[in-house]
This record gives structure tokens, sequence and C-alpha cells, in this order.
């Protein structure tokens, strides 16, 4: 395999190993639940970043592929008895679906259209999810204990997600390289710079921004199940949370947007910062004045985000860290 | 020879002004076609029509025996169009050579991205940017970026070529070079189909010439005959100097 001769395919394995050995030597449980927000950060940045930093749109509803897959899983799980990995696929599946489908309609939009266009995708499915019985309507939808035994009672299990979510952090990371450095990755980085410029020499924009739009919907919704399954619950409000996706753009920029790396460091800081944040008896949510801030200085100043300032600094790291 | 390049009929309203008008000519095979007009005769709007950034209201654009009327722009590339346009569009955070892949990678070949880059190096030393090929397209100066815009179009290896004014905005010297460079790319097999204001250039590179004034058909014919044509003098007389070029131009 060619990629293992790259640098960057050793820095992510790296990264997963720490991910996976760190909580787990001496058991740390707080350690793990700091990281596992980290990892859901991650997965939602860097799919995130292929739309924002790779197509150049900016999809301010990212969130509703993350609530629908969890949606999907918990449903299929306590109305069915579907085993979680068969659940979380499927949901996967099924919400990539539905995001070509959402795509093909809202990506004629452009611009600042389209952004507003994918917060009515995340509010039109809140409001529909909130009525719709079979999935609980406004209460959600909770799931039994007895569901965790499979994974060998509730401890245990706590530790399978986990893992779990850092593999998806993983394929979400190799995913994004991957596509940056194809074809198709080309095209996207094309359309991000000049949309008309790209169609002129023949790049299928339509088809392009639809599929990295639905692929862009596979590893959150599948992230998604496995954090709602963790909660044992699942309601509206969390599942289709705006402030999360807001967050989530944050996040890219600051550690820049159409980078591979960026998002993951971005993620990293944020949660570091969050948790912070959280400490502070002062404040609930403080952590949203400071990501206001951030995104202003960061547009204002570096619109290429850390991962930015590095390569403009080390150019050479631009090769290694892709 | 055949027709490359058949324009029937083609009309666009815009409100209420009507830029083109049932307007019809062919580009044969392996050669220059230039179109001229006044400003505002409606020569970029042909082009957007032939590759369809807009959909005509009425006619037919066949290419390479294909009707390609309304396709989207990206398929009309597939089949072997390719465009420079007249402000340059370069991806300004892609290198040169990043430019002239994307150009190889969706052109006529379709090529994959391994065999994409030789390409892309043989267009970008093709028009003079080969020492040029890691630099930020945004860090060109005007004349880099119109060879770049030129470079990206030939990547794509197209079978006919739709300049929109390439050299304008050039000093003289850099016109030279691009005239030169233009005789090269119709040398190994490329039609072309040009806008240009410089009426000497447009009068020496063309084999054939279409004069459009508002929308339609003036007049068509070797480079001598349009330039002497009275109705053609008359259509640029608003410019008197340029009529004089022309005529100039034509002997």
């Amino acid at each position: 395999m060619r990629l293992v001769r790259r640098p960057f395919f050793w820095i992510i394995a790296a990264v997963i190993a720490t991910f996976a050995l760190a909580p787990t030597y001496g058991n740390n449980v707080e350690l793990r639940e700091g990281l596992l927000l980290a990892t859901v950060y991650i997965i939602l940045a860097s799919n995130l970043n292929m739309m924002l930093g790779y197509a150049g749109y900016v999809n301010f509803g990212g969130i509703v592929f993350f609530g629908l897959g969890g949606y999907f899983c918990v449903w299929l799980m306590s109305a069915f008895g579907w085993p979680l990995v068969a659940a979380t696929l499927t949901g996967g599946v099924a919400v990539s679906a539905l995001a070509l489908l959402f795509g093909l309609g809202i990506l004629r939009l452009r611009g600042a259209y389209f952004a507003l266009a994918t917060v009515g995708v995340n509010e039109a499915v809140m409001a529909f999810v909130t009525n719709f019985g079979p999935w609980g309507g406004s209460t959600g939808i909770y799931l039994s204990p007895a569901l965790f035994g499979p994974l060998g009672g509730p401890a245990k299990a706590l530790w399978t997600i986990y893992y779990l979510l850092v593999g998806v952090m993983g394929l979400s990371l190799y995913l994004s390289y991957t596509v940056k450095s194809s074809k198709f990755g080309l095209g996207l980085l094309a359309i991000g710079q000049n949309e008309d410029a790209a169609s002129v020499l023949g790049v299928p924009t339509p088809r392009y921004k639809a599929a990295v739009y639905s692929l862009s919907a596979f590893l959150p919704a599948i992230a998604g199940g496995l954090y709602f399954f963790k909660g044992a619950f699942i309601q509206p409000p969390d599942a289709f949370d705006l402030q999360l996706s807001t967050e989530t753009i944050v996040i890219a920029m600051l550690g820049g947007q159409g980078t591979v790396t960026g998002p993951a460091l971005g993620a990293y800081l944020y949660e570091e910062l969050r948790g912070w944040l959280l400490t502070s008896p002062t404040f609930s949510n403080f952590q949203l004045v400071i990501a206001g801030g951030l995104l202003l200085v960061i547009v204002l100043f570096a619109p290429g985000g850390l991962m930015g300032l590095i390569y403009r600094r080390w150019p050479r790291l631009r090769r290694i860290l892709e | 020879m055949s027709a490359l390049l058949e324009v029937a009929g083609l009309s666009k309203r815009f409100g209420g002004v009507q830029a083109v008008d049932s307007l019809s000519f062919a580009v044969e095979e392996g050669s220059i076609l230039g179109l001229i007009g006044p400003n505002g005769a409606g020569k970029s709007t042909v082009f957007n029509l032939i590759n369809g950034v807009i959909p005509p209201d009425e006619g037919r654009v066949r290419f390479r025996g294909a009707d390609v009327t309304g396709a989207p722009p990206y398929r009309v590339a597939r089949h072997g169009l390719a465009r420079t346009n007249q402000i340059v569009q370069p991806f300004m955070t892609m290198t040169v050579l990043e430019n002239c892949i994307v150009g190889a990678c969706f052109g006529r070949e379709n090529l994959p991205l391994s065999s994409a880059r030789e390409t892309a190096r043989e267009a970008a030393t093709l028009v003079g940017l080969e020492d040029r090929l890691e630099t930020l397209a945004s860090q060109l100066t005007i004349a880099g970026k119109k060879r770049l815009e030129l470079a990206r179009a030939l990547a794509a290896r197209p079978t006919l070529l739709l300049l929109d004014e390439v050299l304008a905005g050039l000093n003289p010297t850099e016109v030279e070079r691009m005239i030169g460079t233009l005789r090269t790319i119709r040398a190994r097999g490329v039609s072309i189909l040009m806008i240009e204001h410089l009426m000497q250039a447009i009068m020496s590179l063309s084999d054939r010439i279409v004069v459009l004034n508002t929308g339609t058909k003036l007049a068509e014919g070797l480079p001598a005959e349009v330039a002497a044509d009275p109705q053609v003098i008359e259509a640029y007389l608003g410019d008197p100097g340029l009529a004089g070029t022309l005529r100039e131009a034509g002997r």
C-alpha cells in the first residue's frame, strides 16, 4: 500500500493509538469521557470540513446527520432489538441516502442561501421528529439498560463505545485524507475556489456536490448512533442541537478549513478549552462566548486557521501534515 | 474540411435586450475563426451560449456532430471544447500546476490524477509557464494569469478552444509572445474560435472573421473582405480610429 509510506498515515495511527491507550492505562474514566467528546468533535468537524473546507459550502445544519443517525440507531435497537453495530451502520447508510435527497434539493443554492437552507433542513427534520409517533415524539426514546447486556454490562459497554468512536474518528481522518488526495477531492477544491470556472473546465459540479454532501453525512450519523446509545436516551432538542453545529464550524475554522489535520487539532483544542471553562462556576456554556470571539478573530486575522499559520511559517510541513 | 462547431439560429434575450439574434456560423476543423464587433455586440454571450453557461432561447449548437444545445458546461467540456474567460478566473490558492491538473483531469480525456500531472506540465510549458509550476496562481501577474487561463484550457486537450480576449491587457511584447503561442497551438491541430479587440492580431491570425453587431451577424468572410466591407466600417464608425485600423490591417 502506497499510503503506508506517507507520513500522514503514521500520524493518524499515532493519534488513534494515543486516544485508545491513554485512558485505558489506569482505567481513567474521567479522561475517557473528555476524549470521547473530543472524538465526537473531531468526527463532526472533519466530515463538515469536506463540505466547508473542500467544496466551500457552509453547512450550518450538519448536526442533522448526527441526530438522525442517533435516532435510527436507538430506534432500531429499542423497537426491533437490532445489535449495536448493525443498527449504527444501517443508520449511517439511511442518513447518507437522505442527505443525497436533501442535497439534490438545496445544493442549487449558493453562499448564504445554502447556509440558511441547511439550518432549514435541520429545523424541519426536528419538527418532523418531534411529531413522529414511532420515534417517541417530543419525549424521545429511552433505551432499556438490558440492551447493554450483550456488550458485557454498562461499565464495559462504555469502553466499547469509546473504542468504536475512536475507530470512527480514525476513519474520518482517513476519509478526509483520501478524498483530498483524489481526483474527486481536486474537483471539490476547484468548486470551493470558483464553482463557475470549475464547471467550465469540466468538473461535474452538481454530482460532486451531492456526493460530498451525502458522504459527509455517513460517519457523523454513525457517531450519532454510538453517542446516543451511550446516553441510552434521545430526544429532539439534544439530537438536532444547532449550537453543536455552530461549534463544529468554529472548530473546523480554528484548526484550518480545507486541511486534513486542522479540524482534528481544532476539535482537540476546543474540547480542552471547553473542559477548562466548564469548571468555572460563574458561567455555564461560557465556551460559546469564547467560540464567538474566536470565530471573529479567525475570520478577520487568520482565515486559514491554525494550520494556515503553521503552513505559512513552515511551508514544507504542508506535504507532511496534509 | 467539415464543420467542427455549427451554430444555427441562436437567440438569447435578457429582459428587453435581444443580446443575440438568430445567429448562425460554423468553425471548420483546423481553422481559426475570429469573432469581432463593437462593445456590447453580444460576443461573450455567444460564447456563454455555446459552452452552456447560459441556455439559448432558440437555436442549436452542434459540436463534433453532437447536439450540445443547453447542455451544462461540464458536459460540453467533456466533449472537447475548452474556453478561457475574458476576466481571468484562476483557482487562486492552487499552484499553476494544480490549476492545469484540474483542466487535464476533467477535460476531454478525463484523465486519472496520476497521468494528468504530465499533461498539465506539457500545457504549462506550451504557454511558457514551465518555471512557474509551483507558484500560487494569486501571485502571477496579469499576463501570467492570462497564460494560466490558456494553459488550463489546453490541459484539457480540447479539439476546439474558445478564447475570450486573451490579448486584452497585455503589453506589446506580451501580445507578440501570446500570438506566437496561439500559432503553435493551432499548428498542433486545435481549432480556435476567438473574440478579440486587437484588430491587427485577429486579422492576421484568423482564417475567417464573423462580425457581430447588436446580436446579429453583420458580415462574414476572409479578414481582408470583412475589413473592406462598408457596413463593418460603419458599425465601427463611432470610433473612426478603429475603422482606420481595420482597413489598415485588411491590406
